[in-house]
C-alpha cells in the first residue's frame, strides 16, 4: 500500500461520507446521517493513516520531513481539519444536517488534490534549505486549522442563505435544515475558532521568518493576503459582537471573508512575487 | 455622563467619532482594500520597471500617491494612525465602565434569573435540606465556587465566574498597539542590509537594503568556508557558512550558520541567504599542440603570461567571468585569455568550464582547455537589526491570550433556587446568565439542571 494509493481511496470515503449526509437531509432518515458520520470516520483514520505513511514514505527517499511542504500535501491535511472540525461540531451540537455542505468540502478539497496529484504535484520532493524549520510545521497547521474553521463558516453560511432563499414557512427540504439561530451561533463559532487560528498561523509564520530571514513582516503577497483575510475576519468579530449584525449580513461576510482565505490560499500564486512555498 | 446632557463640544464630537467601532470597521475596511494594490503593482522597483509597465501617466500618478512602496506611503500610515488612535480611545472610553463592573461586589438579584428565558423549573423528591450539600457540591464541582443564602423552606445558591473575561478584548486591542509600537522602533532603530564576504577575508561592512548605503558594524565578519550540498536530484539541500566575529582585531567566537540558524551578535542577526562564486585565482590549463599532438599542463596565475613549447606562441590568463555570451549562447563560467603569436594579431582564448573542448574550435595551432581552477565562493549575508522584536513578540503572546479569553470565555453566573414543596418534594430552579455565547450558558444550565435532577 502507498501513501498515494490509500489517499486515492480516502477521496471515494469522503464522497460517499458526503453523499449520505445529504441523502440524509433530502430523505429526512437519520440512519444515512450515521453512516455517513462512519464513513466520515473511516475518511479521517485513512487520510491520518496516508499522511503518516506519506511522512514515512519521505524517509526512503532519504529527504525525511513531515509532508506539509507543497500545494499537494497541504490540500490533504487541509481536507483533514475540516472533517475532525466537522464531527465535532455534529458532536457537540448534535445536529447532523450541519454537516450536509460541510463535510462535501473535505470531499471536493480531496478530489482538487487528486487532480493535482495526477498531474505530478503528488510526488515527494526533498526540502528546500529555507523551509527547513520546525516552525513549518506549526506554521502549517495553525493555518489549516484556521483555515479549516473558516470553510466551514462558509458552509454554514451558504445554509444559512439557502434557507432563507427557498424555504416555505420552515416546511420542507429546506425547513429541515437547522435553526436560524443555530446555524447564525454556529457561524460565529467557527469564525471564532478560524480566527484565533489564523492569527495563531499569521504569527508563527512571522516568528519564523524572523528566525531564516532576519525580519517578521516583508510584506510578500501571500503575507498581505493573509492580514486582509484576518482584516475581513476582525470586521466581521466587530459587527456581529459590538454591532450586533447576525443572520444574512453576518453570512455575506462569512462568504466574502472565504473567498479572501480562497485567495491567500491559491490565487496568490498568480500574483507577482514570491512565497517560497505552496506553489503547485 | 454629565457630558452626555450638554452641547457637545468639538471635543467631544471627536472623542465621539474616535470612539466609535463604525470607524474602525471603516478603517479596517480601508486597510484591507488597499493592501491589495501592493500585491499587484510590484513593489520597490526601480523607476525604468514602472515606467515602461504602465507609460508616462500612470508612472506620474502612481509615485505621487507612492503607489511603488505602499505600504510605507503617507496615506498608509496614516490610516494605521487612525486605526491606533481609535483603539487608543475607544478603550479609554469603554474600560473605566467595564472596569467597574469586573471590580463591583458581586450582587445577585433572584428576580432576574427568574425571568430569565433560559431557566429551567422541575420538581426532584426529597426536601430542600436533605438536596442542599449535594447541590452544592455538585455545583462546586461543574461550575465553580458558590454562596448559599437560606430561605424559609429551602435555600438559594449563586456562583458566578469569569469576571475578568471581560477584559480579554483589551488584551488584544493593547496587543495591536504593541505591534505597532515595535514595527515602529524597528524601522526607525533598526537597519536591514547585506554583506558578501569571499571565503578568507574579513569584512564589517553591510550595505543597506533601501538605499544602499554603506554600514559600519562595531565588529567584523570572517568568512571561513563556504559549502553547500545538494539532494540526488540536484535540488539545493543546505547553505552552510563559517563564520568567525572578530572585535578590535580580538576572536571574539566562531559559528557555523545554515538556512535558518543565524549567528546572532550584539543585537545584530547575520543570516544565510545567498552565494557566489568568485573568480579564481587561477587555473591548470592544458594546452595540445595540434601538430605534434603533445599535451601541456601548465598552472596559470590571473594575469600572467606563459611562453608556449613547440614555439607556439604567448598565452595570457586574463579574467574569469561567470557568464559569457556567444552567438546568443550563454556559455556559463568561463577563464578568457589571450593568445599571441609573434606579429599576428593577439586571438581572444574562450575557455567555458562547461565545454571544455570549445576551444577546439578556433582550429589555431594550440588548442586550450581548463583541467582544474582554484573556485572560490563567497557567502551571501542578510544582516539585520531590530530592537522592536521583543515589543512585537509580546504583543504576539498578547493577542493569541486576548483572543482566546474573549472567544472562549465569559463572565458567566448561575443560581439555583431549591423549595420545599410539603411532603412531595421540592422544586428546583436552574438559571443563568452569560455575558457572551448564550447558547452555550443555556446548554450548561441544562445539563446543570439534568444532574441536579439525578441527585
Ligand atoms: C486590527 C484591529 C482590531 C482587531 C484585530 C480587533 C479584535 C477584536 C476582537 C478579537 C474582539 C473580541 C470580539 C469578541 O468579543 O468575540 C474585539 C472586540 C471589540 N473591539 Fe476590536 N479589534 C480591532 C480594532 C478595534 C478598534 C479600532 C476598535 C475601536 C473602536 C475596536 C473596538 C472593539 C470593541 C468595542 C469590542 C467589543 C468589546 C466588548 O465586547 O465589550 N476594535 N476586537
Amino acid at each position: 500500500m502507498t501513501s498515494s494509493l490509500i489517499l486515492a481511496i480516502v477521496t471515494f470515503v469522503y464522497g460517499f461520507s458526503s453523499v449520505f449526509y445529504i441523502s440524509s437531509w433530502i430523505f429526512n432518515k437519520k440512519i444515512l446521517a450515521r453512516i455517513g458520520a462512519a464513513l466520515a470516520v473511516v475518511a479521517i483514520f485513512g487520510n491520518i493513516a496516508g499522511f503518516i505513511l506519506r511522512w514515512v514514505e519521505s524517509y526512503g527517499h532519504g529527504y525525511g520531513h513531515i509532508p506539509l511542504s507543497n500545494l499537494y500535501e497541504s490540500l490533504v491535511f487541509f481536507a483533514l481539519t475540516i472533517a475532525v472540525v466537522c464531527l465535532f461540531l455534529e458532536w457537540k451540537y448534535k445536529n447532523s444536517h450541519i454537516n450536509a455542505f460541510s463535510i462535501s468540502l473535505a470531499f471536493l478539497i480531496f478530489a482538487y488534490a487528486s487532480l493535482k496529484a495526477g498531474q505530478g504535484a503528488g510526488d515527494i520532493q526533498p526540502l528546500i534549505p529555507a523551509l527547513k524549520s520546525n516552525w513549518l510545521t506549526v506554521h502549517v497547521m495553525t493555518c489549516f486549522l484556521g483555515y479549516a474553521g473558516f470553510a466551514i463558516a462558509f458552509g454554514i453560511s451558504i445554509m444559512y442563505l439557502a434557507k432563507k432563499a427557498l424555504s416555505n414557512n420552515g416546511k420542507g427540504l429546506m425547513g429541515r435544515l437547522p435553526d436560524y439561530d443555530l446555524l447564525d451561533e454556529l457561524t460565529q463559532q467557527t469564525v471564532m475558532f478560524g480566527f484565533l487560528f489564523l492569527s495563531l498561523g499569521i504569527i508563527t509564520g512571522s516568528v519564523w521568518a524572523n528566525s531564516a530571514w532576519g525580519s517578521y513582516w516583508t510584506w510578500d503577497p501571500k503575507e498581505t493576503w493573509s492580514l486582509i483575510t484576518w482584516f475581513v475576519y476582525a470586521i466581521f468579530l466587530h459587527l456581529r459582537h459590538v454591532r450586533g449584525w447576525n443572520g444574512t449580513k453576518i453570512a455575506m461576510i462569512s462568504i466574502i471573508g472565504f473567498m479572501a482565505v480562497m485567495f491567500t490560499y491559491f490565487g496568490v500564486n498568480y500574483l507577482p512575487g514570491l512565497h517560497s512555498y505552496g506553489k503547485g | 455622563m454629565s457630558r452626555k446632557k450638554k452641547p457637545k463640544g468639538l471635543f467631544d464630537k471627536i472623542w465621539d467619532i474616535f470612539s466609535s467601532v463604525r470607524l474602525s470597521v471603516l478603517v479596517l475596511l480601508l486597510l484591507a482594500a488597499t493592501s491589495i494594490i501592493g500585491t499587484v503593482i510590484p513593489q520597490n522597483q526601480l523607476p525604468d520597471f514602472y515606467f515602461h509597465k504602465y507609460g508616462e501617466v500612470l508612472f506620474r500618478v502612481f509615485t505621487t500617491l507612492n503607489m511603488f512602496d505602499m505600504y510605507h506611503s503617507w496615506w498608509f500610515r496614516f490610516l494605521i494612525l487612525v486605526l491606533s488612535m481609535n483603539i487608543t480611545i475607544c478603550s479609554f472610553d469603554r474600560l473605566p465602565h467595564v472596569w467597574k463592573i469586573v471590580r463591583k461586589k458581586p450582587s445577585f438579584d433572584v428576580e432576574k434569573f427568574r425571568r430569565n428565558k433560559d431557566t429551567q423549573t422541575f420538581k426532584i423528591k426529597g426536601s430542600a435540606q436533605e438536596k442542599e450539600n449535594l447541590v452544592i457540591a455538585l455545583v462546586r464541582k461543574t461550575f465553580g465556587h458558590c454562596v448559599v443564602e437560606q430561605k424559609d423552606g429551602g435555600f438559594i445558591l449563586f456562583s458566578e465566574k469569569g469576571r475578568y473575561s471581560r477584559m480579554g478584548v483589551y488584551v488584544v486591542h493593547s496587543s495591536i498597539l504593541l505591534l505597532l509600537m515595535g514595527g515602529m522602533l524597528g524601522s526607525l532603530r533598526g537597519f536591514e542590509g547585506s554583506m558578501m564576504i569571499p571565503e578568507g577575508e574579513t569584512s564589517s561592512q553591510v550595505i543597506l537594503r533601501n538605499t544602499n548605503e554603506a554600514r559600519q558594524l562595531d565588529f567584523s565578519i570572517r568568512c571561513d568556508d563556504f559549502d553547500m550540498s545538494h539532494y540526488d536530484n540536484g535540488a539545493p539541500k543546505e547553505y552552510r557558512s563559517d563564520l568567525t566575529v572578530f572585535e578590535n582585531d580580538k576572536e571574539i567566537f566562531k559559528k557555523r550558520i545554515i538556512v535558518n540558524d543565524p549567528l546572532r551578535y550584539k543585537g545584530i542577526n547575520v543570516f544565510q541567504s545567498s552565494f557566489g562564486t568568485l573568480a579564481g585565482n587561477g587555473a591548470t590549463l592544458a594546452f595540445t599542440s595540434k601538430d605534434s599532438g603533445m599535451v601541456y599542463e601548465r598552472k596559470i596565475a590571473m594575469g600572467e603570461s606563459l611562453e608556449l613549447p613547440e614555439n607556439l606562441g604567448t598565452f595570457t590568463l586574463n579574467h574569469h567571468s561567470n557568464s559569457y555570451g556567444y552567438m546568443g549562447h550563454d556559455l556559463g563560467e568561463c577563464f578568457i585569455g589571450k593568445l599571441t603569436h609573434g606579429e599576428q594579431e593577439p586571438q581572444e582564448v574562450i575557455l567555458p568550464i562547461r565545454f571544455n573542448g570549445f576551444d577546439k574550435m578556433r582550429k589555431g595551432a594550440v588548442s586550450v582547455a581548463v583541467v582544474d581552477y582554484e573556485k572560490r565562493y563567497y557567502t551571501g549575508l542578510q544582516v539585520t537589526k531590530d530592537p522592536g522584536v521583543w515589543l512585537v513578540y509580546l504583543g504576539f503572546i498578547l493577542m493569541i491570550i486576548g483572543c482566546w479569553v474573549a472567544f472562549f470565555m465569559s463572565h458567566q453566573s448561575l443560581c439555583v433556587e431549591c423549595q420545599t414543596m410539603g411532603d412531595t418534594g421540592c422544586r428546583v430552579m436552574v438559571s443563568g446568565s452569560a455575558n457572551k455565547n448564550r447558547m452555550g450558558m443555556a446548554l450548561k444550565i441544562k445539563r446543570i439542571a439534568s444532574l441536579i435532577k439525578d441527585v
